[in-house]
């Protein structure tokens, strides 16, 4: 088990109603910390429309986790 | 140059004056406005979020793209966050270059590119009081780079 601190913004952050969470999670990747974090939390959007973000870089879909990572969720962008 | 997440209302002319250079023949800018509209549906607001740390590398990462790309002396790009209203400005632009050709052909690839991959979103108002996240009511794309989708 580890911790790990997540932050949410824009469609995440509504649906989880908050900006950030320390959270302990058994999950080993990124993809499946937000596999969990969807099931426990209703997030619409499907993991292939999502990138994750640690310790502030992109990551790929399998990117391991370690003990104090911050994390990001990235719902598809709309900047412009 | 920089690319930067604004809290503040955007000055496009003070912004221009720090691209100034001699060396330049051409500045090309780009202006993104708060459109009252979008695919059909009359659009009252929009309110932009950024994930900025990310958003200022990546933003950064395009800007030194189109300098290896275009023959441009000088880049720049700033982003709004915020609640905007209608005409307001969400994002500008601006590149100069010793010849028009590059100066637009960056300008144009900057404002692509950060749409596709800037971690910014944008949540729009209706005018009868609903309001979406763009893109994540309905299947879209990421643009294409290294670190895809994670399923």
């Amino acid at each position: 088990m580890i911790t790990v601190h997540v932050q949410y913004f824009a469609i995440l952050r509504e649906q989880r109603g908050l900006t950030q969470e320390k959270l302990a999670t058994d999950a080993a990747t990124t993809a499946a910390l937000y596999a969990e974090l969807r099931a426990r939390h209703q997030f619409t959007l499907p993991a292939d429309r999502i990138r994750a973000a640690v310790n502030d870089e992109l990551v790929a879909a399998a990117a391991p986790l370690a003990d104090g990572d911050r994390i990001v969720f990235i719902p598809p962008v709309a900047g412009g | 140059m920089s690319f930067r997440i604004s809290g503040e209302s955007l000055d496009p002319a003070a912004l221009q004056r720090a691209l100034a250079d001699r060396r330049a023949g051409a500045c090309v800018s780009f202006e993104g406005w708060v459109r009252d509209r979008n695919d059909g549906q009359p659009v009252a607001s929009l309110e932009y979020e950024a994930y900025a740390p990310l958003a200022e590398k990546e933003g950064a990462r395009i800007l030194a793209e189109a300098r290896e790309k275009f023959a441009v002396l000088g880049t720049a790009c700033v982003h709004r966050v915020g609640h905007l209203q209608l005409g307001e400005l969400a994002v500008w632009v601006g590149v100069t270059a010793e010849h028009r050709g590059a100066a637009f052909d960056a300008c144009r690839y900057i404002i692509d590119e950060a749409k596709a991959r800037v971690p910014i979103w944008k949540k729009e108002h209706y005018a009868g009081g609903a309001s979406a996240w763009i893109n994540c009511a309905t299947r879209g794309d990421h643009a294409p780079d290294t670190a895809g989708p994670i399923g």
